[in-house]
């Protein structure tokens, strides 16, 4: 390789990054450096974290959770692990794995939940009993059980990884359909509520391609594989089309996403009070549910009566969605 | 030159000189979606690679919400 012309904006040394949305190329000190501001800014601007809360932070094994993870750990924060195994074949198997090696060899305590072994089912399996895109039932499986392990564990908050990338992607999503609910709801930060703990999104101010970028400079082994599951969904359609625009205009992305935090999101503050209101309990958890049962127990109850679907037989349900 | 592509995992042979965004740009992927890794280092849009380089072109992009 012949050394790169670009420089370090910061010490002009060789860069090993260049990053079009900040008109600037950056070597790995001052990339992480960098990656530390945003993800501070974040944090204080929105209030998320203090010194004193008791971290969980959702891992998968790809790059954004270890990401997270890792940035709290590095700016002092302490936090856990929290890892589910959700039953996709070899990928659930070799994420796992990556999300114990990285607590492993760091010293952090990761909680494990396994899907299949204490729920009796797993993601492939309600994807074809409930007729839904696989996506779904994971995601409500993710969402109760985050809610749950964080109720359960005593922690004060609880951290996912969504970059800035899956955020403008859902907001794009949204104001496609003006989904104004939706909309009033997308913010980085939901305080905690009765039956829901606090959730914070660090990582919003970094792009996808900037947290894949802190995992290699910082020597971190991820899953670089896609889920199976998740080919052809409506969020990876999204994603493509806002990195098209950003290749014309970078830092749009951004402003899309930022710029609707500051001069949208507080325009629809409070139009999701009504529905919150008239939560009650699941008959059969307790979590909150605006019906008799919540998603997750409708999603489990029919699915543990399904018998078991290989991962293989849904692959690519996603297809025809975009 | 020998690039190691991924989802799926696979090896293509690139002839000729590049740089990286011109590889990018020859094998059509986004910049915006996309790191390379050169002889186990990232690399910026503006360096040239060689047939003798391990190059990894690493997508970026996940699906969940």
């Amino acid at each position: 390789m012949v050394a790169a012309g670009s420089k370090c904006r910061t010490c002009r040394g060789p860069a090993i990054i260049d990053l079009p949305r900040h008109n600037a190329n950056f070597c790995a000190e001052h990339f992480m450096e960098l990656c530390r501001r945003q993800v501070t800014k974040a944090i204080e601007k929105f209030a998320m974290l203090t010194p004193e809360d008791r971290i969980l932070v959702a891992v998968s094994g790809g790059k954004d959770s270890l990401a997270v993870w890792d940035l709290l750990i590095d700016l002092g924060y302490q936090a856990d692990g929290l890892y589910i195994g959700l039953g996709i074949g070899e990928y659930s198997d070799v994420s796992g794995e990556y999300a114990k090696a990285f607590a492993a060899e760091r010293g952090l305590h990761l909680v494990t939940i396994d899907l299949r072994d204490e729920y009796g089912f797993d993601v492939p399996t309600a994807s074809r009993a409930t007729r839904r895109v696989p996506c779904s039932a994971c995601g409500t499986s993710k969402r109760h059980l985050f809610d749950k392990a964080a109720l359960d564990g005593g922690y004060t908050v609880l951290v996912t990884g969504h970059n800035l990338d899956d955020e403008a992607a859902v907001l794009f999503g949204n104001t496609l359909r003006w989904d104004v609910e939706y909309l009033a709801r997308q913010l980085p930060v939901l305080p905690a509520r009765h039956g829901f703990p606090k959730k914070v999104k660090p990582l919003v101010r970094l792009t996808e391609r900037e947290t894949a970028a802190w995992c290699i400079v910082r020597g971190i082994d991820y899953l670089v594989d896609e889920c199976p599951m998740a080919e052809g969904n409506k969020h990876l359609a999204y994603k493509a089309a806002l990195n098209a625009i950003e290749q014309e205009s970078p830092g749009s992305k951004a402003s899309f996403y930022l710029n609707f935090l500051d001069n949208m999101a507080p325009l629809l503050a409070g139009t999701t009070a009504a529905a919150t209101d008239t939560l009650q309990e699941c008959r059969s958890c307790g979590a909150p549910t605006t019906g008799d049962l919540c998603a997750f127990c409708r999603v489990a109850e029919k699915s543990r009566a399904h018998e078991p679907v290989p991962v293989e037989l849904v692959l690519g349900k996603g297809r025809g969605r975009r | 030159m020998k690039v190691l592509l991924r989802n799926p995992k696979r090896e293509v042979e690139v002839e000729g000189r590049h740089t990286v965004n011109s590889l990018l740009a020859r094998l059509e992927l986004p910049r915006e979606s996309h790191l390379v890794i050169c002889n186990g280092t990232l690399v910026p849009g503006d360096a040239s690679l060689t047939d003798d380089d391990v190059v990894e072109i690493r997508p970026v992009t996940s699906g969940g919400a």
